[in-house]
């Protein structure tokens, strides 16, 4: 077995790591894994623009894009810090570990569209996590802001990830039965999905534990800085 | 019957709006790659795969060169904005709930009632479907409700995706990527590597293995889907299940989730990793990588814990 396409994996991890623009990566790693497979030029741009053109759908949440940017020129924004603010007891941690788990819970049931990077995260999520930290530490220097911002975003991602599959009939699950069936082991997609729990709770664990640290060494930076 | 199709003929009518305005506000970068974007969901199914594969290129030299800029339409200053926060109260979050709401509950109420039998919605395309009627109903709502100039959503919608930029299309390039990977053969070759990299005899270091595998061919790809069956089909089905007797049902669930602290580690899942820091404007581009590095570990961990216990300790 030829080891050559496997270049086209370094390219990308190159790639990535040397900050080139990733569209540029991604393609130029699809064109190299092709020819060393043995395919021709053209035989490589077709599979790439037919595989393209079969995942549109993926482009398609874009649209909601003009619904949060008019929401947001009212003050959505605003109103979701104003709400934090106004809330006793309201800490970034307190409210992404709700946050955490909440999503965990909604996506176990089958609700994963509840949440997401444009319609939750950026109008909702992230804003709410500023202010709270805001609130219990002052004025954050920037590189501790973007710390915020950015575990916002990473909490959407756990407890979407380790959610999920303790719904039964989400696609993953259904891979894993399929792959399993077609080795002569027929599974229920329920038997599957019990085993989804152990990891999920491990999860709001480790990474509710994550932002706690993260809201403490706030704590410790805004410290730091007092004389 | 409902398809998606039509869903691509409003995302064509939305990019080709962009495209339009940012000729107007002279970004022909951002005129060109939003408006290949439209032809792309107009045209796309009745083009051939070479000229796809033709407007894929033209994209990424785009996006190659640069040739995206951020745009600053005109929009309402911070202080306005608190002041219609303050005005508009928790009122604002309602239109903003109407899409989640329609795509959950219109996806629950149309599986679990006779209305599948009216076949309204091409078969398992509900939910996506389902989240555009809610994108209307939303931006119906906002509009008939706020009244902002008939403009506003089109700039607005376009300050938000020059933001994003080239990463807007960034996982669906990504997707390619992994069919091209797959034609070429290249889950085949990682299987056979891994194989190779087991020590004979130990059921706890195959686990590893399953699980390392799982992690890393993930981190290649950019998912776990595509990773399983590869990982399924070298070290899963013959070694842990066939040699050393494990329970498959734990194997295959937690094996997935063990591919999952993949996703949360790679740049190459962008809808999860590098959309959202474009979204946020964060100034590193791996900043979400960095905050879920370790929570990914210790959770890998975990994982090949409850693989060890679940499906070998306990199990027998």
């Amino acid at each position: 077995m030829s080891l050559w396409p496997l270049l086209g994996i370094a390219l990308v991890v190159f790639g990535f790591a040397l900050r080139f623009n990733p569209l540029l990566v991604v393609v130029s790693a699809a064109l190299a894994t092709g020819l060393l497979a043995g395919l021709d030029l053209v035989a490589v741009i077709e599979a790439l623009g037919r595989a393209f053109n079969d995942n549109r759908y993926i482009s398609v949440t874009w649209i909601i894009l003009p619904v949060i940017g008019v929401l947001e020129r009212f003050g959505l924004q605003e109103r979701a810090r104003t709400l934090i603010e106004n809330t006793r007891g309201a800490s970034m941690g307190r409210i992404l570990t709700l946050y955490l788990g909440f999503r965990q819970i909604t996506a176990a049931l089958g609700m994963k569209d509840i949440g997401g990077h444009p319609q939750a995260v950026r109008p909702l999520v992230a804003p709410m996590a500023e202010a709270a930290a805001l609130k219990t530490h002052g004025a954050l220097p920037d590189t501790s802001r973007q710390k915020v911002l950015a575990m916002a975003a990473a909490t959407d991602n756990v407890g979407l990830f380790f959610g999920e599959d303790i719904f039964f009939a989400i696609a993953s699950i259904l891979l894993i039965q399929g792959v399993f069936e077609s080795y002569g082991y027929p599974l229920t997609p329920l038997e599957l999905s019990v085993w989804a729990i152990p990891t999920a709770i491990c999860a709001f664990a480790i990474h509710a534990w994550r932002i706690r640290s993260l809201d403490r060494g706030l704590a410790i930076t805004r410290t730091g800085d007092a004389p | 019957m409902i398809t998606y199709e039509w869903l691509y003929v409003i995302s064509g009518i939305f990019f080709a709006l962009w495209s339009l305005m940012s000729l107007v506000d002279r970004r022909w970068g951002n005129a060109a790659f939003w408006g290949l974007v439209a032809a792309s969901f107009f045209f796309g199914s009745h083009l051939s795969d070479l000229a796809n594969g033709t407007l894929v290129l033209a994209l990424v030299a785009i996006a190659g060169i640069g040739g995206l800029s951020r745009s600053m339409p005109a929009t309402t200053a911070a202080k306005a904005r608190a002041a219609f926060a303050a005005k508009l109260g928790n009122r604002l979050f309602l239109p903003a709930l109407i899409v989640p709401i329609t795509a959950v509950a219109g996806t629950l109420l149309y599986n679990y009632t006779p209305l599948a039998e009216t076949q309204l919605f091409e078969a398992r395309r509900e939910t996506l479907i389902l989240f555009g009627v809610g994108v209307l109903a939303a931006l119906a709502v906002s509009m008939a409700w706020l009244r902002p100039a008939p403009i506003a959503p089109i700039e607005e919608g376009r300050r938000l995706i020059d933001s994003i930029g080239w990463a807007a299309i960034l996982p669906q390039m990504l997707a390619a990527l992994g069919a091209v990977f797959a034609i070429a053969g290249v889950g085949d070759i990682i299987g056979s590597l891994s194989q190779q990299a087991i020590p004979q005899g130990s059921v706890f270091f195959t686990v590893v293995v399953f699980a390392l595998g799982m992690a890393l061919f993930t981190m290649i790809m950019g998912n776990a889907f595509a990773a399983f069956p590869v990982m399924a089909a070298a070290i899963a089905i013959p070694l842990l299940i066939e040699t050393y007797g494990g329970n498959p049902a734990v194997i295959g669930a937690v094996g997935m989730l063990a591919g999952f602290c993949g996703t949360l580690l790679t740049p190459m899942a962008a809808n999860f990793n590098i959309v959202p820091a474009a979204l946020l404007e964060l100034k590193d581009q791996n900043g979400v990588i960095k905050q879920q590095v370790w929570t990914a570990i210790p959770l890998w961990v975990c994982n090949v814990a409850i693989i060890y216990l679940g499906a070998f300790v306990l199990w027998n």
